[in-house]
């Protein structure tokens, strides 16, 4: 019975790949274990091991192809006695055992790498982009952007530095240091042992001493472990100096939930640093905010909190070219402008409310986006300009409801809107529990556009469900 | 003001001259003194909150200045009023600080364990036991960075060494060869907690070991065993070796902070110390045998240190509380 091989995932949200190298010809005989192929995707490669024994007996998608989709079949194994008419069979679908062929990292262990699951098209064009008129622009990952602005930075001064777990000789766990090593050396992409309160109090150190770190957290998750120096040491030091001694570092990484990954690697911190006066706090949804933000963050004289979503960091916006593109930290963005509903998002919500918004005029609710960027300071003007005109808001974020972003939001519109609002603001956030593994529950738990359709029509007194 | 500590730059021997000698008496003397009078003022309650008073442990601060050079960095934990004093900071300003006012070193915004300096590389003064190790940490990381010769002074007591990103801090420095002298202050007690009760290995110069960290048990009560070790140390830092550990035996001999009543040891230990192992006394007593100074020279030095205790004190109550319009400065750099 032939054996379909089919092309492999590398991470569990992986949707294509390239098929870089066969390492076998037809008519060559397979071993279980043998390396067969190499498939990559912008961020890792892998050696495809086969798992089933017998002949090659045909090869379906030629070296180098592009944009091969998962479990697409790109080779047949046949048994022996069979010859190539029943690799024919086997692909028309009679005598099929189909088996996805067993992954194996080429490089060391860790594989934190998924890939953005967007169902969306690639390029999220939206008035997101609208403020880029006139600039030279070019379509690119939210990882691109991300490493465009360190190495913009680390260019343009000497002090400024990246450390953290990965983040030379590996490339980053995520990719978003790519590259950095090789221009920069190691003196200044340097790779920390897995000593996340070590390593941040040293950066903490090395800010005092009026260098520029950045400290990338494979996650945020990681960070509580460094959480105290993060906020008794970098945040209060200021203050506590009478204005002497200040702490410019920026502390970065994915936050929030990523894929199936479980409760303690899936957590949105937004609101534990944003909570901390001392800190400012971004997080960006576009590719622009991310580059715009980013290189903000690093001039700033002060800790910033750049919170990035691991989910967004394959998707493509087009982001501004030039060395000196600064998004201002503290400002909002209305992203979709409308009359009747405020939606207000950060991060990876703002996706998730662009598609909510897209279901709501269907229903005759014209709902005006705000992405918020900046956590702290908030950019409360926008916020409360945006519900004088729609009257009604719905937050959204992927933490937990209580102590969070929308309770924050609440509070403050109450306080300064509360002639304007015709409706208690609902907010959408992970349900109150640990993140749970299994898909289906993963998926109630999270914020999702359903769940902003209907917040947005409960605010509008439509019906729901 | 100039009645801070003299800048000890100069000294370039192992052994200290006479005129350092007396120096280091002088400096022991002025932290001696300040720290009794800090004491008294939270008696009366001009100093609020945690205070821990250095009395008994002078020696390590003094001995180990002696042993850097301008640029040189010094961070350490919160019993830290002897450190400020020793890196050459205003009397006046620390005891304004401890006071809570306007004329502090921190503007009345940081208290007894928050002082900081850039003008003089002190890095503060940290709450929080073990803090100063990894932050020290990245001091040196800098000057290694900079590819300057500089040195970190790295200071944090027997109770912090327990802490788990001490050694987070000695694999990195080891690692890197980051130039830092951990200065471990073993004053014998974390907070009531004895080093015996707390360490499975009480010899705390030998925690650096599994990281291929040299080490060496110090006498912390003799002002010349602390400068000789210090300046061993700074320079196998400064030529590129690494880290190194120097545990300080030392002792306090008040509590833990003001309002520790100390009953974990007994009144025989702490008179055993002060009667036998005095730092200041030990000093003098080198003086006078060597015949450096005579009984009144110590008098008049005794006398000038007195009175510039008196005006930090003077200046401490004296100076305005912090205008309410400070509350909310200093929380970002503009």
């Amino acid at each position: 019975m032939a054996h379909l091989v089919l092309m492999p995932a590398l991470s569990p949200t992986m949707e294509e790949g390239t098929l870089a190298k066969w390492y076998v010809s037809e008519g060559d005989t397979i071993e279980s274990g043998d390396v067969i192929a190499e498939i990559e995707t912008d961020k890792a490669t892998m050696e495809v091991e086969a798992v089933d024994e017998g002949k090659l007996g045909r090869i379906l998608v030629a070296e180098g192809t592009e944009g091969v989709k998962v479990n697409e079949t790109i080779a047949v194994i046949l048994e022996d006695g069979e010859n190539p008419d029943d690799a024919e069979k086997a692909l028309n679908g009679t005598s099929v055992n189909e088996q996805p062929q067993k992954e194996s990292k080429d490089a060391q262990t860790p594989q934190p790498q998924q890939e953005a699951p967007h169902k969306e098209p690639p390029t999220q064009a939206s008035a997101a982009e609208a403020d880029l008129e006139g600039l030279d622009t070019k379509e690119t990952t939210v990882r691109e952007a991300l490493r465009d602005a360190m190495a913009e930075e680390m260019r343009r001064d000497e002090n400024v530095f990246l450390m953290g777990e990965e983040v030379a000789e590996y490339q980053g766990a995520y990719k978003v240091s790519q590259g950095l090593l090789d221009e920069f050396g190691s003196r200044r992409v340097v790779d920390t042992p897995i000593t996340e309160h070590g390593f941040t109090g040293l950066g903490v150190g090395a800010a005092f001493a009026g260098l520029r770190p950045i400290v990338e957290f494979m996650t945020f998750n990681f960070a509580m472990q460094a959480i105290d120096h993060i906020i008794n040491s970098a945040a209060k030091t200021l203050y506590m100096s009478g204005g002497q001694m200040g702490c410019p570092i920026v502390f970065r990484g994915p936050n929030a939930a990523a894929a199936r990954v479980a409760a303690q690697h899936s957590q949105d911190f937004a609101s534990w640093y944003a909570h901390v006066p001392g800190l400012k706090v971004v997080a960006p949804y576009s590719g622009a905010d991310a580059k715009g933000l980013l290189k903000s963050a690093i001039r700033d004289p002060n800790p910033v909190v750049v919170l990035e979503h691991e989910l967004l960091y394959g998707n493509k916006f087009e982001v501004p070219t030039g060395d000196d593109y600064l998004v201002p930290i503290g400002k909002a963005k209305v992203v979709r402008p409308g009359t009747d509903v405020t939606l207000i998002a950060y991060s990876r919500s703002v996706l998730f409310a662009l598609e909510a918004a897209e279901t709501l005029a269907n229903e005759g609710i014209d709902a005006e986006i705000v992405d918020l960027r900046s956590l702290r300071p908030m950019d409360t003007e926008t916020l409360i300009n945006s519900v004088k005109k729609t009257n009604r808001a719905v937050t959204i974020e992927e933490g937990w409801g209580p102590c969070g972003i929308g309770a924050e939001i609440s509070a403050t519109l109450m306080t300064d809107a509360f002639d304007y609002l015709d409706a208690p603001v609902v907010r959408v956030h992970q349900e109150d529990v640990p993140l749970p593994y299994a898909a289906n529950l993963e998926a109630l738990s999270l914020p999702n556009a359903e769940k902003i359709v209907q917040a947005a029509k409960r605010v509008s007194y439509r019906e729901t469900k | 003001m100039t009645d801070t500590l003299q800048n000890a730059t100069e000294i370039d021997t192992a052994r200290p001259s006479a005129d350092q000698l007396e120096k280091f008496y002088r400096d022991m003397l002025l932290i001696r003194r300040f720290e009794e009078k800090a004491g008294q003022l939270y008696g009366m309650g001009l100093i609020g909150g945690f205070c821990h008073l250095y009395i008994g442990q002078e020696a390590v601060v003094v001995g180990m200045q002696a042993c850097i050079k301008d640029g040189d960095q010094v961070i350490t934990s919160y019993r830290d009023h002897g450190h400020m004093l020793a890196v050459g900071l205003d009397p006046a300003g620390v005891m304004a600080e401890l006071t809570g006012r306007s004329g502090g070193l921190s503007r009345g915004k940081g208290g007894s364990m928050h002082m900081f300096s850039k003008e003089k590389n002190f890095f503060g003064g940290h709450g929080i036991v073990g803090a100063s190790s990894s932050i020290g940490t990245g001091l040196a990381f800098a000057n290694k960075y900079r590819e300057n010769d500089h040195v970190c002074l790295c200071y944090f007591g027997d109770g912090a060494a327990n802490q788990g990103q001490v050694y987070e801090s000695f694999n990195m420095a080891s690692l890197w060869d980051l130039p830092v002298v951990y200065v471990i202050e073993n004053n014998q007690y974390a907070m009531g907690t004895s080093v015996k009760r707390s360490s499975s290995e009480t010899h705390l110069y030998r925690r650096g070991s599994g990281f291929r960290i040299p080490g060496e048990e110090v006498d912390g009560m003799d002002v010349v065993a602390v400068k000789e070790a210090g300046e061993k140390a700074v320079a196998h830092c400064r030529s590129g070796e690494g880290p190194i550990i120097l545990e300080m035996k030392t002792y306090r001999y008040r509590g833990h902070s003001m309002s520790d009543p100390a009953k974990y040891r007994t009144k025989e230990e702490v008179q055993d110390f002060r009667e036998h192992h005095d730092p200041i006394d030990n000093a003098k007593a080198r003086l006078l045998k060597e015949g450096t100074l005579s009984e009144s020279d110590l008098k008049q030095i005794d006398k000038e240190v007195k009175a510039i205790v008196a005006e930090a004190v003077d200046f401490a109550k004296e100076s305005p509380e912090p205008d309410p319009g400070e509350l909310y400065t200093d929380v970002y750099v503009s």
